[in-house]
């Protein structure tokens, strides 16, 4: 059984891999891509947690317009940037219309693990508010 | 190498300045030098000119005044009154009481026996029939002889008169005393040198000269020479003297006045002027050389002090320039590093995953894995360090313009390391000037600079001691001072606090970046920051920001 479901986006393929392979050793349901086009796409078919976003990826849909899409597709996904040093204003910004928070690039998955449990606790505990609203709203009419 | 270039200009200058200098004063001095000797020889020329033509005039005079005392006496008497010997011994005394200079007289008939004579000479009766004089003057009724010997064989010169009122013709003839003509004509002779005597057209001497020969003797000067008037010609003497000489010819015999001088005697008045123009002009050089030489050093010797100061100046600046180079070199580096730096981190991150599903039974250098991953993990972390330094500092290319009270940031500053200092029993005084107004500037970046010097501070002090802060307007800067009492930096050491990478403290603490940040972030506020250290005394860095108002909203 999985903790949490984790969709990683960067386009250092090597990056996506490994830390695909390292949360799943954590049991995190893990899936990497290395597009925001890409993880769009996996996005529509099906349902993350938290959505680990690189900011600054050449070429292709940039960090910030994929953040915007992703809160359309899914806006209980919780986002946490990947920023270099020269984008903080950008993942400010991000912060701004929607992120979780932000970390500088390298992190360490020591670093990164509880920022993605809070992304997660953040998440469910919202998704426990609209269970809940919802039995709410089904036993108003029991 | 470069004291012979500063050597050579002096030398050029030297040179020059004394050439422009010294060639007028040497030529001024020469002209008015000749042209003072040239009036100066005009004048005694024409003073030595004068003497002769007045002495000439007096000779004249006194030849014209004996052929008229002569001649009245022959024409106031018959001839046989004249041929009594009383008679002519007392016309003889009567001329020469009124200064008549007569040796003897005679009387010579037209035959040319001398009938009558009164005179220390036994000469009655002798013939001049054969003279030459006698022809010449019974021709032309005066004669005047030139010097000869003559019957009594003593040089002397006489003096002819013709009486030819009635016939039978006779002739009065008297000798002129050598001795007191020749004093007359010597008493034009002047100083040490001057000489005046009468010389005939062959140029022998009629008079006795003071020096260079006996009367009748050859004068050695070429009487061709002696034009009409007075002439003035120069001649070296036997003695390899200049002379000079002005010679006038007298009216009634073709005799020459001389009047002779030395030039050297003439001149010396002269050379009393030369010597004191030289040496005037002696002084003058040599004050001048002096003062050039002297100002010239001064000169150059600042010239020397400013070009080191502008070498220096230059060598700050190519040092800034090195700092800013490396800035951006640095940053593009560690940008470049920190991409594959993330890969590596996480994985090594994964290689410490797997080892945990190793089975340590099977695999025998387990442990070694973990260990030297271990290490490498450690070491990852100082390159993540530096680059995230490096990195995290440079990043910010324009600054965010905001107001910013430059001791606020301060205090916050402070308050922030303030802990720090304490546990360390480091006192942090303030000393803010009120009247700091407030600029539009980065309020993140100056505050990360004065972390910087302050937490450096803190540091170098290690434990024990006081930093002190101040605040001042200085014209158009705030200038903010970090003061420690901490062991200071060695001179040699103190050029290199701003260079990225150098630090005194361990790998640990520090990583040498933050005064280079620093360094970076006032300079393009278009501050300075500057360190002044004394070893054993403390250290202090000087940020000087400028003023840039806010714009009003």
């Amino acid at each position: 059984m999985e903790l949490f479901s984790v969709l990683v986006v960067d386009d250092e393929e090597d990056f996506v891999e490994t830390l695909v392979n390292r949360l799943k050793k954590r049991t995190i349901d893990a899936v990497g891509v290395s597009s925001g086009e890409r993880a769009l796409e996996l996005m529509g078919k099906r349902e993350f947690d938290v959505v680990i976003l690189d900011i600054k990826m050449p070429g292709g849909m940039d960090g910030i317009e994929a953040l915007r899409e992703m809160k359309k597709v899914q806006p209980l996904a919780e986002v946490v940037l990947l920023t270099g040093h020269a984008s903080v204003e950008t993942s400010i910004e991000g912060m701004k219309i929607g992120a979780f928070d932000y970390v500088l690039k390298p992190i360490k998955l020591e670093e990164l693990f509880p920022k993605l449990a809070q992304a997660f606790e953040k998440k469910d505990a919202h998704d426990q508010k609209i269970r809940s609203a919802k039995i709410k709203e089904s036993l108003r009419y029991w | 190498m470069k004291t012979s270039l500063y050597i050579n200009l002096q030398r050029k200058i030297i040179f020059i300045v004394l050439l422009v200098s010294f060639a007028p004063l040497i030529l001024l001095g020469g002209t008015i030098y000749y042209q003072f000797a040239r009036m100066y020889k005009n004048k005694i020329e024409e003073q030595i000119k004068y003497r002769a033509r007045a002495q000439a005039e007096a000779v004249d005079m006194f030849l014209k005044e004996r052929i008229a005392l002569l001649s009245t006496a022959a024409h106031t008497h018959s001839f046989s009154d004249i041929t009594n010997e009383r008679e002519l011994s007392r016309i003889l005394s009567i001329m020469n009481s009124k200064g008549g200079a007569f040796v003897d007289l005679g009387v010579i008939t037209n035959n040319g026996q001398q009938v009558a004579y009164v005179g220390p000479y036994d000469l009655l009766g002798l013939s001049y029939y054969e003279q030459p004089w006698f022809g010449e003057v019974m021709s032309k009724g005066v004669y005047i002889s030139d010097v000869y010997f003559g019957y009594r064989q003593l040089p002397h010169f006489i003096i002819a008169v013709l009486r030819q009122e009635r016939q039978p013709v006779w002739i009065m003839r008297a000798t002129i005393d050598p001795d007191l003509f020749g004093a007359m004509v010597r008493s034009a002779q002047v100083g040490k040198t001057g000489d005046a005597y009468i010389i005939n057209k062959a140029g022998v001497y009629q008079t006795r000269p003071r020096f260079g020969g006996k009367i009748l003797s050859n004068s050695g000067l070429n009487t061709s020479l002696f034009g009409g008037g007075t002439t003035i010609i120069e001649q070296k003497s036997g003695e390899d003297k200049e002379l000079l000489y002005a010679g006038s010819w007298l009216k009634t015999p073709r005799w020459l006045l001389v009047i002779s001088q030395e030039v050297a005697e003439e001149m010396e008045g002269l050379l009393a002027t030369r010597n004191m123009e030289i040496a005037i002009i002696v002084f003058g050089l040599l004050a001048i050389i002096l003062t050039i030489v002297l100002t010239t050093r001064l000169f150059v010797k600042r010239l020397r002090e400013s070009d080191a100061k502008m070498n220096e100046m230059n060598a700050q600046l190519m040092h800034l320039d090195k700092l800013a180079a490396l800035g951006k070199m640095g940053a593009s580096v560690a940008h470049e590093i920190n991409n594959p730096l993330v890969v590596v981190m996480q994985k090594i991150g994964w290689m410490e995953d797997l080892l945990d599903e190793e089975d340590p039974q099977k695999s025998k250098n387990l442990e070694e894995y973990r260990k030297t991953i271990n290490k490498i993990d450690y070491h990852l972390e100082r390159i993540r360090k530096v680059v995230h330094n490096m990195l995290g500092y440079a990043r910010k290319m324009e600054p965010r313009l905001e107001n910013v009270d430059v001791n606020e940031t301060l205090n916050q500053t402070i308050d922030l390391l303030e802990n720090y200092a304490r546990i360390n029993n480091i006192d942090i005084q303030t000393d803010l000037a009120p009247g700091v107004p407030i600029i539009a500037n980065d309020q993140a970046q100056l505050q990360q600079v004065f972390l910087n010097l302050i937490s450096n501070a803190i540091d170098a002090i290690n434990k024990d001691g006081l930093i002190e802060i101040k605040s001042r307007k200085i014209d158009t800067h705030i200038a903010v001072t970090v003061s420690d009492d901490g062991p200071g930096i060695p001179r040699d050491r103190q050029g290199k606090v701003f260079e990225p990478f150098f630090t005194t403290k361990d790998t640990e603490k520090g990583t040498g970046l933050g005064l280079w940040v620093s360094y970076d972030i006032i300079k393009k506020m278009g501050g300075t920051i500057t360190v002044e250290s004394a070893e054993g005394e403390g250290t202090t860095f000087t940020v000087q920001i400028p003023i840039v108002l806010p714009q009003k909203e």
